[in-house]
């Protein structure tokens, strides 16, 4: 790394450095980031959105993708793309001070890493210090005290809590496919969509394909595209499907971490059980909240889905990792769904 | 980076010879005020081989524990001297979670986890040994499902385990296949021993007292894996099962009356012998039809080939409890007999007759008492207000599964 720097501005992505059995200690010195304070990518690092975000206690995200120079991800219809070794994911987690002004006083809490390797997908967090100048490779996970105003009744009075950054096993807690770690944003249906490129708006298949790192890809016409789920022009079922398969469905899908609950809630699910509607539940315990079904069609308050999307105790929430707040405007829109199921 | 944990390379002499063999270490982690990051980092950064040695001590842990390395021994100092307690967990839905294989867990406790205790998931050769899993108010409907919970799991030894205290199954085995639970107490637990939708298991030589209901051999529907079969039930003592059913509305153990001693429910070709049943107020043996409607056409709802033999009964069946309870006494009267079966068949079978592999035999010492409720399909109605108490009429054998036999396990 001293020789890096001394070479000059370390622009460039440290592909040796984020290929190491640890990556770097500091997050500067991936090279990921031109300025990491900023969020500025170095060259060849691509930010990205997705349409519906997962809810993490209402935390700003940025992500960026990084495919090493001539390689290229591979399209799938329904997964997420297949990645060269090389590639790196990156997610930085940020909370304003007051949610109303989301641009002001901004605080990154954690950047956190998927690295392709030769090996498989490795999961690492980086915790960023209080001075806001880089983060550190964290192992153990972290809770970081946040004051977050302008959310609820009560805009005015933050909502204090404590803000969990994972520990490296529970990153593989969501993400896992069939035992391995697997990223779980970049599909095709999450990306199908318009970003604000500093060149000007473009849909992400198509600046990712014109970019050469995503090869295979249709027309964003042919590809699949989930709703954002705050879009209220979209109909009701796939607002409320596409919370679910971003929030829910990385563990409660056939190959997930949650395969033996039976419970499956991917965007693509036909079956009406594996859904949850008329389901009973297997092993939720107290989860169940004395309710009889994951989904009672017409019956929100009678469905263990709204009991656990709306607790915050740990046992009985569900998702059971990543947050300890709840998303209160996405349990109206799934209570709005399940009111109408019949 | 700091290091919090120490490594022993006891191995290290040996590795100048074997240099390719890795090396086995061994990480202590001892009692502090950052105990709980500790235990943390220690299970994610051992490497295959290790030992995690969790000191005596009581551990207050803020956040569930998991391990994600394969060949890893994690083992504390007895389950009374080693404790780690979760009544500050703020996050997780277990205590301790195990996604690797080969794994042992022994020789600690674990308690008032407020989801689970301690569970694996997708574990190839896990055992847990000399465990303590307890929720030390008490039985109440705010503790943790599981206490020992392994699931979609193969090769899974549970032995010498304790566990108090669980709202739905002390000891819970799910979709999982070779299974031993053995030697093992679960008490006060809505259910004491749990075997469900899971193939091949011997549950032997346990204890399975002041539950809800005892041990339970259940398959149900629309999961992955479902048509449990292969379960050997002997030489347990389950005995005084008197906890009222404290599990939340909901769960399939709610149903559980009071002072069942054995029920199977659904589940093909299961063996139940040389166990002690007493005090169980309600059966001491319940063999039933899943009672709930579903919609699954691959599952089977009846139970296929029941053996229930050789078992010794003592006082039981005289204060039947709740819904079930009041449905088989409806039909049997009280004393509910020590055998019952709901004798719920399938339509088709009902009009003609049940292969002798499907059957549900019955052959018990002289004055053994039982009842077939001739239940009609789900609706757990009477199809006649007069049971079937003709004993001998069920007697027979099926063929015994082998015993299950485990890679890691000498003994089996």
């Amino acid at each position: 790394m001293l020789a890096a720097a001394l070479a000059g501005p370390a622009a460039a992505v440290d592909d040796v450095a984020l290929a190491a059995k640890r990556p770097p200690k500091l997050l500067s010195q991936t090279g990921l980031f031109a300025d990491p304070a900023t969020q500025k990518p170095a060259a060849g690092v691509i930010p990205f959105a997705i349409t519906t975000p997962l809810f993490s206690d209402y935390a700003l995200k940025t992500r960026f993708v990084y495919i090493p120079e001539g390689k290229a991800a591979r399209y799938h219809d329904t997964e997420a793309f297949a990645f060269p070794v090389g590639s790196v994911l990156v997610k930085s987690f940020a909370f304003p001070a007051d949610m109303r002004r989301p641009d002001e006083a901004v605080r990154l809490i954690e950047t956190r890493l998927l690295i392709r390797r030769d090996d498989g997908w490795q999961a690492w967090a980086y915790l960023w210090n209080d001075e806001q100048t880089d983060a550190t490779l964290n192992i153990a996970g972290a809770k970081v005290e946040i004051a977050l105003a302008g959310i609820g009744e009560t805009p005015d009075k933050p909502l204090r809590f404590a803000y969990s950054v994972p520990n490296k096993n529970q990153c593989k807690a969501c993400h896992a496919l069939g035992g391995t770690i697997a990223p779980i944003g970049p599909k095709a249906r999450n990306l199908n969509d318009i970003f604000s490129y500093a060149e000007g708006p473009r849909n992400q298949l198509a600046h990712w394909s014109d970019k050469g790192i995503l090869a295979g890809a249709p027309h964003p016409s042919a590809a699949p595209a989930v709703p954002d789920w705050r879009d209220q022009s979209a109909p009701l079922e796939t607002r409320a499907r596409a919370w679910l398969d971003v929030n829910c469905a990385h563990c409660h899908r056939r190959q997930g971490p949650a395969s033996n609950s039976g419970l499956f809630l991917t965007y693509g699910e036909t079956d009406p059980v594996a859904l949850g509607i008329g389901k009973r539940p297997v092993a939720a315990g107290r989860g169940s909240g004395g309710r009889d079904f994951d989904i009672s069609p017409g019956d929100p308050d009678g469905s263990i889905l709204i009991y656990r999307v709306e607790s915050t105790e740990p046992g009985i929430m569900m998702p059971e990792l990543g947050r300890s707040r709840y998303d209160h405007a996405a349990v109206e829109l799934l209570r709005d769904w399940i009111a109408n199921l019949r | 980076m700091r290091h919090s944990a120490w490594k022993i390379f006891a191995g290290a002499a040996l590795a100048l010879a074997l240099p390719v063999v890795a090396i086995a270490a061994e990480i202590r982690v001892e009692p502090g005020t950052d105990a709980n990051e500790k235990l943390i980092e220690a299970l994610i950064l051992a490497e295959p081989g290790d030992t995690v040695t969790i000191a005596a001590g009581r551990y207050a842990l803020t956040d569930g524990l998991s391990l994600d390395v394969d060949d890893v021994v994690v083992r504390g100092e007895g389950p009374d001297r080693t404790v780690l307690s979760f009544r500050g967990q703020t996050g997780s839905g277990e205590g301790l979670l195990v996604t690797s294989d080969r794994v042992v867990l022994e020789d600690f406790a674990v308690e008032d986890a407020k989801g689970d205790g301690v569970k694996s998931k997708g574990s190839d050769q896990i055992t847990f040994r000399n465990l303590r899993v307890e929720w030390t108010d008490g039985p109440k409907a705010e503790n943790g499902a599981y206490g020992v919970y392994p699931v979609s799991s193969k090769n899974v030894l549970v032995d010498g385990v304790l566990v108090r205290g669980a709202s739905d199954a002390g000891i819970y085995v799910g979709q999982s296949e070779d299974i031993i639970v053995r030697n093992s107490r679960a008490e006060y637990n809505v259910a004491g021993i749990e075997i469900e939708n899971s193939y091949r298991a011997d549950v032997y030589k346990n204890v399975a007292a002041h539950n809800t209901g005892g041990i339970l051999i259940f398959d149900l529907p629309n999961l992955p894996v479902q048509g449990g079969h292969d379960i050997r039930v002997f030489d347990n003592d389950v005995v005084d099962n008197d906890t009222p059913n404290f599990a939340p509305e909901g769960n399939i153990v709610a149903i559980v009356p009071k002072g069942m001693g054995i029920m199977v429910m659904a589940n093909r070709n299961v063996h139940v012998f040389k166990n002690r049943l007493s005090g169980n107020a309600t059966a001491h043996v319940l063999i039933a039809a899943y009672p709930e409607d579903y919609d699954d056409d691959a599952y089977m709802f009846v139970p296929r080939g029941v053996y229930v033999h050789g078992n010794e009964y003592g006082e039981g069946g005289g204060a039947p409890d709740g819904e079930v309870g009041k449905i088989i006494s409806d039909v049997s009267g009280t004393p509910v007999p020590d055998i019952v079966w709901d004798g719920v068949t399938t339509i088709p079978e009902y009009f003609s007759w049940v292969a002798a592999e499907n059957r549900i035999y019955v052959d018990e010492a002289e004055g053994t008492t039982f009842a077939n409720l001739k239940m009609i399909s789900q609706l757990l109605l009477p199809w006649s207000t007069a049971p079937d108490t003709d004993i001998s009429a069920y007697k027979g054998a099926l063929p015994e599964p082998e015993p299950v036999k485990l890679p890691q396990d000498q003994a089996s």
